[in-house]
């Protein structure tokens, strides 16, 4: 049946999809919670107007049409790329690390462009071809994926390099490279790792995946970190400490309380019950993402739209895996929950792609 | 070509096959949430135990909170040592707006000297920002006024109050309470040797010296614990449990602040000790080494310049003269003497010795001189203690022996430590042949027991022994221990402790002990003693021995003349009295360094001090029979 003009809901014609923007509502809810608990009001409120500018920004990219995406893909990319050579040129030095361009009125991280235009960029490109890529695609769209990502890694942003290389490369997976190639990869990248640690990581990562390995051997230095999570979330027990009572976050015990160690702070408060309650919402989005993915109506829409959400869950696993103890701490936050201006703006902006896809079809199939 | 293909590409095999690696992707990411999820149920529950320990560990952070000191009474009630509220100023550096400027705005309102702000830049600089760093030890009240009222414009600064030791009456006590310092690795090692590093953790003072060192168990007390959660600088959010301390005992000692501080008005700028005693008891009633110092200096921490010039003042003021000031007791011990001999049968009360003003050695040419350089004439027993005749006890000293003279006065207590509750104490020198041949390796001579006869030569007491020695004396051989305290008070309730006391010296008959002590008692009372001077009008009976020891030798022909002698070689005055003679009530020791004789030094002092202890205790005293 061709829906009807009366049937089309009025998400639909604001091209919003409530399920969603439910599940994105109720992680904010979470993340205000906790941010009282970490740091009171004004976080709180901070947090607040961060999240309506992400929304609105959501809501207005939602409105352009997915054409309108595959018509400026490669323009953006390239600026993008121009801009994070000049951020290595000429940039901020920030925590140690050159990722801001200082814009004069504001900081512009060009890097987090990248993890949003990437996963277009690569769509765009094996979406020219018929679906699965070939191997001759799928090697030029390596080199689209790993241009970017040698450059941000170099500035050195382990965690958005990471992002971002998992973006275009689940564009690749997606898009029905032979298994063949992918084991073949999956090789190299493993004799890739000495070459990697050996050559290419820098002291303080080397540092990190050491202190992950085995945190206990410096646990006022390098370990510090780590232990304090792991405490602060064993401690949670089941049912947790209770809101506001976490005593590794309220006595700051643990670092980064509002930024990546978020989910500590949340796991401590709330215990593994929390803990649960907050992966089904996660695990709920990602259903609806994938989903929608597979409701679009071409390649480059299915490709994004699967992208994005994957390097949704990218963030969910590297972030909880790092904060207890499974990876080493490469510093990226719990999407939608962590305190952050530029990300959570990344994040939803990602997601209003997703909706402009799931509600701008040209044609209604019948299913 | 490839756009080509495109053109005719199969939209429902690429759904397909894109459906198929979705499907894959959520089977994968269902494991990778699977993995996450096992990871944080080990977390939390299975190490939860593991884990909440931990938590508790980082948080939780036991205190120890020392006990208030005992304080310290006369016997009156007046508190000798008392504990004082001083304040200081903090500021914990990473709570300042601009530590740099506040310290600069600080200085108008608090002096603070060049060397304290210093002191304060350099503990700045090492310790950690959230530790609280004192610029100020001790401020006075405008001090803490001027900088209360301004406490808003100093974000970070704060005033602590805490307890410090504090005696009031600054140096007249010094010798008798001693004084609290700060522990020093010394006393560390020995509270770890008593097992009671627990007992010290948080205490920063320790007595040293005095009654502060004796009874250090007793006014210590116990101290209580506080658990309190901390954050990770350390800073403490709140109070979990408290145990309070048990506050240290206060003590009562038998000393009379009216008698101590007549006794050091009395010594005035002498050098000097001075020991006035209850006989009947033991009680030190004041207890007097001049010059003292002040002991509060100690407790805040003295300058290592100010503690120069106290050890190394010809005066010796850190010298407890009363307990380890040895000084030869010259005439002072004639009656001991003289109890001996009497039985060792070696003299009568009848024995009349001729005194040409000297004494030869038999066999041999050395000559020992009297004080009375014409001689005393015909003396007996009584004349030879009461005009302090040296030839007479000379010639008796001789014929005993030093064998008999030695273990007969360390039942006196010469040569032993006194038992008085102050450590600092020497046991001075009872010398014997042993003595000798251990110290110097050399044999007895003769000529060595001649000059014990008369309180000289190798014989050193201290004042506490010399006082022991004639309350014995007093008391017709009956012992005695010396104390200085009193009672001790715990939560209102007051014990006083009782002390046990060597056996008594009996002698072949009691008589022996009329003699000695009718003599002493001529000393006041005769018109020809030596103290007849000082005595002779006193409202009550009076038994003494004045004594004028030799500081250095003279030699046989030379004369003594004060004035000729340079100050330090002069003679010490020496004086020991009980009173009242029929029921001896008080014993007093006085000995004044390098002043000249005894009785006309010595002698009006200890007068002085008796009076004054009658004055309070015996208003009405009634002077028994003179019998000149």
């Amino acid at each position: 049946m061709v829906s009807t003009q009366a049937q089309k809901s009025i998400f639909y014609r604001l091209h919003i999809d409530p399920y969603l923007l439910v599940g994105l509502f109720a992680l904010m809810s979470i993340s205000l919670t906790v941010l009282y608990s970490v740091a009171g009001y004004e976080m709180v409120y901070r947090q607040v107007i961060r999240l309506a500018i992400a929304l609105a920004v959501m809501l207005v990219i939602a409105q352009i049409p997915p054409e309108w995406y595959q018509r400026w893909t490669p323009g953006i990319f390239i600026i993008c790329v121009l801009l994070l050579i000049a951020v290595l040129v000429i940039g901020h030095t920030g925590k140690g690390a050159q990722r801001w361009l200082d814009l004069g009125f504001t900081k512009f991280q060009p890097s987090e462009i990248m993890k949003l235009i990437m996963p277009l960029m690569v769509a765009y490109y094996v979406s020219q071809h018929t679906l699965p890529t070939r191997l001759k695609q799928a090697f030029i769209a390596l080199i689209i994926v790993i241009v970017p990502t040698l450059i941000i890694a170099k500035q050195p942003d382990l965690g958005t390099s990471i992002l971002v290389a998992s973006s275009g490369l689940f564009v690749l997976f997606l898009s029905g490279i032979s298994w063949l190639y992918i084991a073949i990869a999956l090789a190299g990248v493993i004799g890739f790792i000495p070459i990697l640690w050996y050559f290419l990581m820098l002291d303080y990562q080397r540092g990190r995946v050491l202190t992950l390995l085995n945190p206990e051997a410096d646990p006022l230095g390098a370990g510090y970190h780590i232990i304090q999570s792991k405490i602060a979330i064993g401690s949670g027990g089941q049912w947790g400490k209770g809101w506001l009572e976490g005593t590794q976050s309220q006595l700051e015990f643990l670092p980064e309380r509002h930024t990546d160690f978020i989910f500590s702070v949340f796991s401590e408060e709330f215990g593994f019950m929390g803990v649960l309650l907050l992966l089904s919402i996660y695990i709920l989005i990602i259903g609806r993402g994938l989903w929608i993915a597979n409701q679009a109506q071409d390649a480059f829409t299915k490709l994004i739209a699967g992208s994005i959400i994957l390097t949704f869950f990218v963030y969910i696993f590297v972030n909880i895996g790092m904060v207890s103890g499974l990876l080493p701490v490469v510093g990226v936050p719990l999407p939608v929950i962590s305190f952050g201006g530029t990300s959570i703006v990344t994040l939803l902006a990602g997601f209003g792609i997703l909706m402009s896809i799931h509600t701008h079809k040209r044609f209604n199939i019948k299913r | 070509m490839k756009r080509k293909r495109n053109s005719i590409r199969n939209h429902s095999a690429e759904s397909a096959l894109f459906l198929r690696r979705t499907l894959v992707v959520f089977l994968a990411i269902l494991l990778a949430v699977g993995i996450l999820i096992s990871n944080l149920y080990y977390l939390q529950i299975n190490s939860f135990d593991t884990y909440k320990t931990r938590s508790n560990a980082n948080r939780i952070s036991v205190q120890t909170v020392p006990p208030n000191r005992g304080l310290i009474y006369d016997r009156n009630g007046v508190i000798l040592a008392e504990n004082r509220p001083v304040y200081s100023l903090q500021v914990i550096a990473n709570k300042t707006n601009n530590l740099t400027k506040d310290i600069e705005r600080l200085t108008k309102l608090v002096s603070l000297t060049d060397r304290e702000l210093a002191k304060f830049k350099s503990q700045n600089r090492y310790s950690r920002s959230f530790k609280a760093i004192t610029i100020r030890d001790q401020l006075t009240p405008e001090e803490v006024a001027l900088f209360t009222v301004n406490q808003h414009l100093f974000k970070g600064f704060s005033i602590q109050a805490s307890l410090k030791r504090y005696y009031p009456f600054g140096n007249a006590f010094t010798h008798v309470l001693g004084y609290i310092a700060k522990i020093n690795s010394r006393d560390l090692e020995k509270i770890e040797q008593r097992g009671e590093r627990a007992r010290y953790q948080g205490t920063r003072y320790i007595g040293k010296l005095g009654i502060e060192r004796y009874y250090e168990d007793i006014l210590h007390g116990q101290p209580g614990q506080r658990q309190v959660e901390v954050d990770s600088w350390g800073k403490v959010i709140r109070t979990l449990q408290f145990t309070a301390p048990t506050p240290g005992k206060d003590i009562t000692l038998n000393i009379d602040i009216n008698l101590q501080l007549k006794t050091q008005e009395l010594l005035a700028d002498m050098r000097g000790s001075i020991v006035l005693m209850e006989a009947k008891t033991g009680a030190v009633l004041s207890l007097v080494s001049a010059p003292s110092y002040d002991p509060n200096l100690f407790v805040t921490g003295i300058s290592q310049k100010q503690y120069q010039s106290l050890l190394s003042s010809k005066d010796r003021p850190l010298i407890n003269r009363a307990t380890q000031g040895r000084y030869p007791p010259a005439s002072t011990i004639k009656p001991q003497m003289a109890l001996l001999a009497l039985d060792e049968k070696v003299i009568t009360e009848e024995t009349k010795i001729k005194d040409p003003g000297w004494w030869i050695v038999p066999n041999s040419k050395r000559r020992f001189r009297d004080w009375k350089r014409w001689g005393h004439g015909l003396v007996d027993v009584f004349h030879a203690i009461e005009q302090s005749c040296d030839t007479f006890f000379y010639d008796t000293s001789y014929k005993l022996g030093i064998d008999r003279i030695e273990p007969f006065m360390r039942l006196f207590g010469f040569g032993e430590y006194s038992g008085l509750d102050i450590a600092e104490e020497t046991k001075a020198i009872m010398p014997s042949r042993d003595w000798k041949r251990g110290r110097f390796n050399q044999p007895w001579y003769d000529g060595d027991t001649i000059s014990i006869g008369i309180g000289q030569g190798y014989w050193t007491v201290t004042p506490i022994q010399l006082t022991k020695a004639t309350a014995i004396l007093a008391r017709r051989g009956e012992n005695i221990k010396p104390h200085v305290l009193r009672s001790i008070t715990s939560a209102g309730e007051t014990s006083t402790p009782v002390y046990e006391t060597k056996p008594a010296i009996t002698l072949h008959s009691s008589r022996y002990w009329d003699v000695a002590l009718k003599a002493m008692q001529g000393v006041t009372s005769k018109r020809s003693g030596t103290a007849y001077r000082a005595f002779g009008d006193a409202p009550y009976t009076v038994a003494g021995k004045s004594g004028t020891a030799q500081v250095i030798n003279i030699k046989e022909d030379e004369v003594y003349d004060a004035d000729k002698i340079s100050e330090r070689h002069r003679d010490n005055a020496m004086f020991v009295a009980f009173a009242p003679f029929e029921s001896p009530e008080i014993v007093v020791t006085v000995i004044l360094e390098n002043v000249g004789g005894g009785s006309s030094n010595a002698a009006p002092i200890a007068r002085a001090l008796f009076d004054e202890y009658f004055k309070s205790r015996h208003p009405i005293a009634s002077k028994s029979a003179p019998d000149s």
